[in-house]
């Protein structure tokens, strides 16, 4: 956890001594790869899966000429990410389309993986991609979860079939055939979570599979699973080959190594990632995201990716022409606000950034005050967001009386803008880092 | 089988195999960095944190110098008396009544169906209980609630979907007031404990409690899944920084994980642990016990 600080810092922190060029020596290899196991350990890699990692990767290491450009300790992280990335395989969001349709992909996975919502986001994708997915649902069990479904099916837009507490298996069948006479080309099996020690349970799986052609087995595993991933994914997969995996809730601060435990046990891909409860929460899985997120070293890739998404580039163009020529004004910040929002907030933002887990506490970023300041300038006249000099006494208590606040909030915010204007004069300059204006 | 006789049953081989691996490794290695290394990798593979399983081997050494391990059985006894010291040092608090108890916690751990067990087991007390719906947001939820309320043969408050939670608590606690209800259990939505809003909203529900009912004593519970890994730590940090928690709901023992873990909330965050889930069925929770706990996990 980032309690600890990350990978990086540990092992500069050993080799902050260590200046000199030349090949890795098996001491140092041997010394850093302690810091790289309880990295992997802290981040719910399987305790096995993490010495066998290691093994491979010192061998690797060792006897390797320090590059020019890198210090001892980034050279080691270097090694320990490349063979992270290749052990986790490539991206791939494909899912298998049957040569005869309708496609039948099986969800499956222990109580609250969150296969539910997930068949909710996969008709969302489809239906993006032209598909017309069906729901079927086969959680006989647990109270309300046909009603769930259904609630997501509606959210979705997408029919959800049911045939109440029937056993799944003869549900699946039907569904299959309701399928094909009503043109649906995909359909998606829910099924109830079970404990891969249930054999009754899972003999009900291996029966679906027995009776209906399934494309796609996807094991739904929660990113915030532990040492237990390799068992769930071992079971899963010998019992009803796993054709991908799908891991959930990684908008949290899980490091999520269970997927690494889950990939070295099965060798099936990881297709999905969930980030969000809503519905157009699901992303492909980049290994070299996950990669850096089990190090400890932020999602700073998903971060760009997330800011690209948000500014367009003419957006963005024409804020850096603003910036350059000073005439950034306070309709500026407000669209600024707008954009964040986009983004998932503030917190979802520095929930990405490296060690900023900790630091950063809803005491520092109060999403309630960026509101606030929002209400503010929707307050103002357009003239005053253009130039805010205007802004007197008797203004300052409209605008405050307009949007709720006090006079002191909006002398600070003020305040801020012009600091922000400052900050970006520097930018423009070279000078100075880039800072959240608040 | 009583309750913890079917958690022993499922525990019992992994038991056996920790004592076999000490005795064997005692015998061929004595105490050397192999051994200690070993006896760390045994506590996190059952999910106990990182440092908590170094500070627990740690002691393990610091008896080492004494010279008083003489053989593999006394390392195992001397890691069961260093754990089970560490999960006492959290307290279970006593149950008084009349009684608030709510549950938090991230998605899916099992906090709706925990409450249609407590709402058994208080019953079976000779408790009156409500339950309050107050996830107002994930699709179905109160339909859920309902369908164990009406197991458990108990009274339920809830509202419309996407209704505010806060007022779910606040028709809950007003009417068991009036009514003299003994428990009322409030089910709140699953949230990841870094978002912000979504913590704030928790907080929201904890001040209408404390403000309409100060003479009920108010408990909050964080439901965990056993399978969850290091980042339970983190969870319990954040929703004890939120909503001050009285202790832990430790759910779906009834699988192979053992929640290691719930070590770390005792020793560090003096979080005891309450009550563990060993099923689906309402009758499948027990009140925790440490030495039974730690029996299970080597
Ligand atoms: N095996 C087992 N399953 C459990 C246990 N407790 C809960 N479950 C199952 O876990 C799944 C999720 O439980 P819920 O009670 O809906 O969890 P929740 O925390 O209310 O979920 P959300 O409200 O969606 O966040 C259901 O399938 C439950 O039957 C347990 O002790 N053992
Ligand atoms: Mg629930």
């Amino acid at each position: 956890m980032a309690l600890f600080g990350s990978l990086a810092e540990r092992l500069n922190h050993i080799f902050s001594k260590l200046t000199k060029r030349g090949k890795l020596t098996e001491l140092e290899i041997k010394t850093a790869m302690r810091e790289v196991r309880i990295a992997l350990l802290e981040a719910d890699v399987n305790i096995k899966v993490a010495k066998d990692f290691i093994a491979k990767v010192s061998e690797k290491a060792l006897g390797q000429e320090i590059l020019q450009s890198l210090n001892p300790s980034q050279q080691v992280i270097k090694i320990v990410n490349e063979e992270l990335i290749a052990l986790m395989g490539s991206a791939n969001a494909k899912l298998e389309v049957s040569p005869k349709p309708p496609t039948v992909i099986l969800m499956c996975g222990l109580q609250g993986a969150g296969k539910t919502t997930l068949c909710g986001k996969l008709a969302v994708q489809l239906k993006k991609q032209g598909k017309k997915p069906l729901l079927v649902a086969g959680d006989i069990y647990r109270p309300a979860a046909i009603h769930q479904l259904q609630v997501v099916g509606g959210q979705a837009g997408t029919e959800v079939f049911e045939r109440g507490t029937q056993s799944p298996v003869k549900t699946a069948k039907e569904a299959i055939e309701h399928a094909k006479r009503m043109g649906y080309d995909t359909v998606v099996l829910d099924t109830a979570g079970r404990l891969q020690i249930d054999e009754t349970l899972m003999q009900e799986l291996e029966n679906i599979k027995k009776n209906v052609e399934v494309s796609e087995t996807l094991l739904v595993v929660d990113a915030m699973t532990g040492q237990e991933a390799v068992n769930v994914a071992k079971t899963f997969n010998e019992r009803l080959e796993v054709t991908g995996v799908i891991l959930t809730k990684l908008d949290g601060d899980t490091r999520g190594g269970a997927c690494l435990s889950i990939k070295a046990v099965t060798g099936k891909p990881i297709k999905f990632i969930g980030v969000g409860e809503k519905l157009t929460d699901l992303e492909p899985f980049y290994p070299d995201r996950m990669a850096s997120r089990i190090l400890g070293m932020g999602d700073v890739l998903s971060l760009i990716e997330k800011a690209q998404q948000a500014i367009t580039e003419a957006d963005a163009k024409k804020k850096e022409k603003k910036m350059r020529e000073n005439t950034f004004t306070l309709s500026d910040y407000l669209e600024q606000f707008e954009m964040m929002k986009k983004m998932g907030g503030v917190s979802a933002l520095m929930g990405m950034l490296p060690g900023a887990k900790l630091k950063v506490r809803e005491e520092d970023i109060d999403e309630k005050k960026i509101e606030r300041t929002r209400a503010i300038i929707l307050s103002m006249t357009v003239a005053e967001r253009e130039n805010p000099s205007i802004i007197n006494s008797s203004r300052k208590r409209r605008i405050a009386q307009g949007s709720g606040t006090q006079i002191q909030e909006i002398n600070q915010l003020l305040r801020q803008f012009d600091q922000a204007k400052l900050l970006m004069k520097h930018m423009k300059n070279g000078k100075g880092k880039f800072k959240m204006p608040f | 089988m009583g309750l913890f006789g079917k958690l022993f049953a499922a525990l019992k081989k992994t038991k056996d195999n920790v004592a076999t691996k000490l005795r064997m490794l005692f015998s061929k290695n004595k105490l050397g960095d192999e051994f200690y290394d070993e006896l760390e990798e045994i506590l996190i593979g059952a999910d106990v944190s990182v440092t908590m399983a170094e500070e627990v081997v740690e002691q393990v050494k610091a008896e080492a110098i004494d010279g008083r391990i003489k053989d593999g059985d006394f390392v195992t006894d001397l890691l069961k008396d260093i754990m089970q010291d560490i999960l006492d040092e959290a307290p279970m608090p006593e149950i008084n009544y009349p009684c608030v108890i709510m549950l938090v916690g991230v998605n899916g751990v099992g906090k709706t169906t925990t409450i249609g067990k407590l709402a058994h087991y208080f019953t079976a007390k000779k408790k009156s209980v409500t339950v309050a719906a107050a996830d107002t947001f994930r699709a179905a939820a109160s339909d859920q609630l309902s369908v164990w309320a009406d197991r458990a043969k108990v009274r339920i408050v809830k509202h419309e979907e996407g209704s505010d939670p806060s007022a779910v608590v606040y028709d809950a606690v007003s009417s068991a007031k009036a009514k003299k209800t003994d428990v009322v259990i409030i089910d709140t939505a699953g949230r990841l404990h870094v978002k912000d809003n979504l913590m704030n909203e928790l907080k929201k529900m904890n001040r209408v409690v404390e403000r309409e009912y100060p003479e009920a004593s108010f408990y909050k519970f964080l439901v965990l899944d056993a399978t969850t890994g290091q980042n339970a730590v983190s969870q319990a940090r954040a929703f004890d920084g939120a909503v001050d928690l009285d202790g832990i709901v430790l759910t779906k023992l009834d699988g192979t994980a053992k929640g290691g873990f719930v070590i770390s909330l005792c020793g560090d965050l003096h979080i005891p642990v309450i009550f563990v889930g060993t099923g689906e069925k309402m009758e499948d929770i027990a009140l925790f016990n440490s030495e039974e706990f730690v029996e299970a996990i080597l």
